[in-house]
């Protein structure tokens, strides 16, 4: 659906984006990770039109973006890092300029109505956008972007400066939109990504670090498995007799808590889950386990390490 | 295009910029009318009202064309107008013709509210009001694609505004400045980009050719320019 191929944007003599090459298939969710300035925005400008590459070719659902602007940019819904809201409009006005500007064929009122009942706006489309408050104005932009129903929805940090509500209600919304639209989603929130998308792009000075499914970006690039573990018993015992577990590589006690518990850092081997054996272990010598908690495997940590080693 | 053209046209009417331009251009063209034909008693004569309607534009163009691209770069809706399938002709096309809707509506109106009195009880030379008329419909039409160059290069509307101000009292006033040039080249120029020399002949009921190719002419070039300035935003 998405086809992006040895894209280079230079400013100057500095590359904000250089040889990045990818596809995005129809229906997935791609997760377009990387720290400020990476050249997120850059590339998601490229491939909404708004912004020309120096080299390289962005190409949707098979149309090049500067040979069939007109083609490409129907199927594009696209929402920038700051909404491009018209402040003295109503939403239903900003809306219906839109669907005039996208050419929308579509029944007006039925289709505005719809996209407001989807975002949850369908309460203030008489309202002025100026008097609206962060969060409702983010949920107009994206709005916009669903108008004419396009196949691909670009949003560039989606859930930007929204509370926790509004930021799960987003999350929900763009999981509910990849079921029939191709979407795109920059953002420097890890948790958000690993929720959302299907598959994850990093991207660190302008080049692609990692590109891999959501589901196995974890394991995929950290070496070690390890989990924090406080247990009540012996605590020279229950370490080393964790220890001898097979795949276990080492077993750090991290904290000692005085009242006879004690958390235990266990790195494994990554292929091994040393959970079951673990268990099983103080079950059979009743050391009572108190928290068991998978750690360090966070997006956090692979991503600094991933942008580290670049 | 027709989408931005009735954005830009209920910008005007819900901001106050349509209400204060038409404020000042009916308020000042009445006092102009009033002292300067009105007032004069013998002749029903409408040339020194144009004349200081050209000079008037000099203050109301601005208020029009400040905010027309500038404001769209401030507030980042460019982004919404670049992503649409809309051509940058056409974006840059109707704000013109939205802005101009206002000046030329604006214009006709007072003018011919005006001419009606005279009309009725005088006799008005037809030839030179038509042509004047022609002549500032065409001057307003380049002065407006002046705006909005000018407020496509910035962010800042009163910039935009400052600049433009600039740039049109330069057009008005280069055949004033030319006395006190002493180089012949430059001269020259000066009053060739003259409008007032071109206007001139309109104000004699005269119809000219060359005026009416150089008054499209600039209007074409400046609008060219501003799609050349989203065009370079783009590359750059």
């Amino acid at each position: 659906m998405i086809k992006i191929e040895h894209l280079t944007k230079k400013y100057g003599e500095r590359y904000a984006i250089n040889d990045l090459s990818f596809e995005v298939k129809r229906g997935e969710i791609v997760g377009f990770l990387g720290p400020n300035g990476a050249g997120k925005t850059t590339t998601m400008s490229i491939l909404t039109g708004y912004l020309s590459s120096t080299s390289g070719r962005a190409e949707i659902d098979g149309l090049d973006i500067l040979e069939h602007p007109f083609a490409a940019k129907k199927k594009i819904g696209y929402l920038p890092e700051q909404p491009p809201l018209y402040l003295d409009m109503t939403v239903y006005e900003y809306l219906s300029f839109i669907y005039d500007l996208k050419k929308c064929t579509l029944n007006r009122d039925e289709h505005i109505g719809e996209i407001a009942k989807v975002v949850k706006i369908d309460n203030c489309l008489n309202r002025i956008i100026r008097n609206l408050s962060k969060g409702y104005r983010q949920r107009v932009g994206i709005a916009g972007a669903l108008v004419s129903n396009p196949e691909v929805v670009i949003f560039d940090e989606p859930t930007n400066g929204l509370d926790p509500k509004q930021i799960i209600d987003i999350r929900n919304l763009i999981k509910e939109l990849g079921k029939d639209h191709t979407v795109i989603l920059s953002t420097h929130i890890l948790s958000e990504v690993k929720m959302i998308c299907d598959r994850i792009i990093i991207i660190n000075e302008g080049r692609i670090v990692a590109d891999r499914r959501t589901d196995d970006i974890e394991g995929a690039l950290v070496g070690n498995r390890r989990i924090m573990l406080r247990a009540e018993g012996p605590i020279a015992t229950v370490s080393n007799s964790i220890r001898k577990i097979n795949g276990v590589n080492s077993v750090t006690v991290a904290v000692d808590y005085g009242d006879g518990t004690a958390s235990y850092l266990v790195e494994s081997d990554n292929a091994v889950d040393v959970r079951k054996p673990i268990f099983n272990l103080l079950a059979q010598n009743a050391w009572p386990i108190l928290e068991l908690e998978p750690v360090g495997a966070t997006l956090e940590s692979i991503f600094i390490s991933v942008i580290g080693s670049n | 295009m027709s989408a931005i053209y009735k954005r830009e046209m209920r910008y005007f009417f819900t901001s106050a910029v349509g209400y204060v331009f038409v404020a000042i251009f009916f308020a000042v063209s009445a006092a102009i009318f009033m002292t300067l034909t009105l007032q004069q008693g013998d002749k029903a004569d409408f040339s020194s009202y144009f004349s200081y309607i050209i000079i008037l534009c000099i203050v109301v163009v601005p208020l029009l064309t400040m905010k027309l691209v500038s404001e769209e770069r401030k507030m980042k809706t460019d982004q919404l107008l670049l992503t649409a399938p809309v051509t940058l002709t056409g974006i840059v096309m109707a704000k013109f013709l939205a802005a101009y809707t206002l000046f030329g509506g604006s214009f006709l109106v007072a003018s011919s509210f005006y001419y009606i009195p005279l009309a009725m009880y005088g006799s008005p030379d037809s030839a030179t009001y038509f042509g004047s008329v022609i002549a500032v419909l065409l001057l307003g039409a380049a002065f407006i694609a002046v705006g909005e160059f000018i407020s496509s290069l910035t962010e800042n509307q009163f910039l935009a505004a400052f600049g433009t101000i600039a740039v049109l009292v330069f057009f008005i006033f280069s055949s004033a400045i030319n006395s006190y040039i002493n180089v012949e080249f430059i001269r020259r120029i000066f009053s060739a980009v003259c409008v007032m020399t071109r206007y001139t002949y309109f104000s004699y009921g005269l119809f000219d050719w060359a005026s009416l190719v150089y008054f499209i002419s600039l209007t074409g070039v400046f609008l060219f320019l501003t799609v050349r300035v989203f065009e370079k935003r783009r590359w750059s």
